[in-house]
């Protein structure tokens, strides 16, 4: 499998809350994106998508999205759509921001 | 105010309890997403960025007391304690949770509310004038014919799974509050030669990627020629209107593609054929409409209070130079609430906030309340007497933001903090814009200016209408905000211009500063609004503000 430079993250919405959660390495579905599992090679990532997206009804619209690992060793999303997801709105302090784990 | 029939209130309650089975359904999991996606659309569910989303539907804009107080209840229980209201004249919630929506549809249902036909490829939830039934410039009310559009269009079988959304406004004044131009369709309450009352009918309009004025369809058609000419209209766009490209599905399109004769000639030889279907009953219904609207019994009393207060109260005098407008009754006015603090989100209100506007509405506005496109709340009906103790009332609650048509009086979608369409944020942007410009003390003297942002080319935020329009896109991975000049939703429609280049998050408060500096250079006098200099200049002094270093020749 080929090694990619970029890691990726499986995120989706919670079916009851429509909450975004994020896939951990335990197989379970976590709040925060710190949480979450990465996968470094795509060929790994798409298929742990394809199993989550046949199987695992308490969630909506999983999908691959890129991450980084900063220099705390932390993950964190790339692009700015993710990053809102991440910790709610930027308008007003709700949701994730205002809830941390 | 229209109040429900029995039949309007076995409809909504029976649509509720359905969705009660249907959400069980796919908690359970023996729906699965595809299948629920669209059966909870049609009940205005949407899944968004962090959360659900209901939208419920506020026929017209129009609310008394009682809902708004619903409203709040719903968004204390079942949300964060807020709502938003969009340039749909409608609500949002933001944060409800699956399991509970059965609830919440429930309780609209008990206070004569829905979601229905707020979403999907139906006839949506139908528009009009915010001021209908108030304005000192209305020929006719506009609500009795929006409800009548509303009740034909309910759960129309024949119509329920359109090529597109479709959209309907309705105005009864010469001044275009409805942005009827920018409709599927857009009614316009007229006379003819003869002072016979009928509409103008403009069809094609529309924002989104492809922005389009309306056209007139028909210059006079009669009252009673209505819902079969609607028929018509619809049928044609049901039977032609492209299927294959959700892009090219829009009615503008359609008309845009044959031609407005070959539609007029479509139309026409339909119109004949529904019109021998209808056989008045519809007009029986108009007439029982039209008894729901009668104006409220306006009182008689002294107004002196009011002008003593202008003379003691410089805050309060400000609030009425820009928040009112003028009433067909000259002993009231037309109040508008900013939900624009600066700062604030547009169109946000708090459930204190709603509970404050709807205590008011009962004690000085006749029980009634507005909903704008403008994401502003409407008192239609206060006496001049009342309005200080109306700007006390609003000033408790920080809803007396004296800022009605000024800079900061801005539309902005909910974009990227919300909207999974998005591609870039909006209400952020709003938000700056208005810090701004307060911090500078300038709106006043800047004068009427109305600054739309989209994020995202569907341009709910209405963009392509702003003097000043901002789309939020994404660059290279990070948020470009283009800027377009020139727009107009009004009688004189007109659809921005784009301007170049597009402005990253943190340069596009300075652009519009250096734009609005321009203008201000460049106007003859305060009198002359940025839309007026825009239209007497063009765009390149602005363009030369925008892009300072560049040829901005070069820039298109
Ligand atoms: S314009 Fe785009 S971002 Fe804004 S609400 Fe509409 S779809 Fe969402």
């Amino acid at each position: 499998m080929t090694q990619i430079s970029e890691p990726q993250t499986i995120t989706a919405n919670d079916l009851l809350t429509g909450e975004v959660v994020y896939l951990t390495k335990h197989g379970v579905w976590a709040h925060q994106h710190s949480d979450a599992v990465t996968f470094d090679h795509p060929d790994r990532a798409a298929l742990c998508l394809e199993q989550v997206s046949s199987r695992d009804i308490a969630v909506v619209g999983p999908y691959l999205a890129r991450a980084k690992i900063d220099h705390h060793q932390a993950v964190k999303p790339v692009h700015f759509r993710d990053a809102i997801r991440a910790t709610g709105p930027s308008n007003r302090f709700i949701g994730k921001q205002a809830s941390p784990a | 105010m229209y109040n429900y029939t029995t039949f309007d209130k076995d409809f909504v309650a029976t649509r509720a309890a359905q969705f009660r089975d249907q959400v069980q359904r796919r908690i359970e999991g023996s729906l699965t997403e595809d299948e629920f996606k669209p059966l909870r659309l049609m009940n205005g569910l949407y899944l968004l960025l962090h959360a659900y989303m209901l939208r419920v539907a506020i026929p017209y804009g129009t609310l008394n007391s009682r809902q708004m107080e619903a409203l709040a209840d719903i968004a204390d229980r079942w949300d964060k304690g807020y709502a938003h209201f969009s340039t749909r004249q409608n609500i949002q919630f933001h944060w409800p949770k699956l399991p509970d929506v059965p609830d919440i549809l429930a309780a609209l249902a008990v206070d004569n509310m829905h979601a229905i036909q707020t979403s999907g490829a139906c006839i949506r939830a139908v528009t009009a004038d915010h001021f209908a039934g108030a304005a000192a410039d209305e020929l006719a009310d506009p609500r009795p014919t929006a409800e009548l559009v509303r009740q034909w269009s309910t759960d129309h079988p024949e119509f329920a799974f359109l090529p597109r959304k479709f959209k309907v406004a309705v105005t009864g004044s010469t001044q275009d509050r409805a942005v009827t131009k920018f409709h599927d369709i857009g009614l316009r309450l007229v006379q003819n030669k003869t002072g016979m009352p009928g509409y103008e009918v403009l069809v094609g309009g529309g924002f989104g990627r492809t922005p389009m004025i309306g056209q007139v369809l028909r210059g006079f058609l009669h009252q009673a020629d209505l819902l079969p000419y609607l028929e018509a209209i619809l049928q044609v766009y049901n039977q032609i209107g492209r299927r294959d490209n959700k892009y090219k599905a829009r009615i503008k399109i359609t008309l845009h593609e044959h031609g407005l004769e070959d539609i007029r000639q479509r139309v026409e030889e339909n119109f004949a054929l529904q019109r021998a279907r209808f056989d008045g009953a519809d007009q029986i219904i108009l007439a029982r409409i039209e008894s729901d609207f009668t104006p409220p019994a306006f009182k008689t009393a002294s107004t002196s209070c009011f002008g003593n207060h202008l003379a003691q109260n410089p805050a309060f005098n400000a609030f009425t130079k820009t928040n009112l407008h003028p009433h067909k009754n000259p002993d009231y006015a037309i109040v508008t609430v900013s939900l624009k603090a600066h700062g604030a989100t547009p169109g946000d209100a708090s459930s204190a906030q709603m509970r404050a506007l709807a205590d008011i509405a009962k004690h000085w506005s006749h029980d009634e309340l507005r909903v704008s496109h403008e994401q502003n709340i409407v008192l239609p009906h206060v006496h001049k007497g009342d309005l200080p103790k109306v700007y006390k009332a609003l000033q408790a609650t920080g809803l007396a933001t004296a800022n009605i048509g000024l800079i900061s009086d801005l539309i902005a979608c909910p974009g990227m903090d919300y909207c999974d369409l998005a591609t870039a944020r909006s209400t952020n942007v709003a938000q700056r814009i208005a810090l701004r410009f307060d911090a500078l003390k300038q709106e006043h003297a800047i004068g009427p200016l109305k600054i739309k942002i989209s994020g995202c080319i569907n341009a709910c935020g209405h963009h392509h209408a702003g003097h000043i329009g901002i789309l939020g896109l994404e660059k290279a991975g990070a948020e470009s905000y283009q800027i377009t000049l020139g727009g107009d939703g009004s009688q004189t429609a007109a659809i921005g211009k784009p301007t170049g280049k597009g402005f990253s998050t943190d340069e596009i408060v300075p652009a519009i500063e250096r734009l609005i500096k321009a203008y201000l250079a460049v106007r003859h006098d305060a009198s002359e609004a940025f839309l007026t200099t825009f239209r007497r200049l063009g765009p390149a002094p602005f363009k030369a503000a925008l892009y300072p270093l560049k040829d901005t020749h070069n820039e298109l």
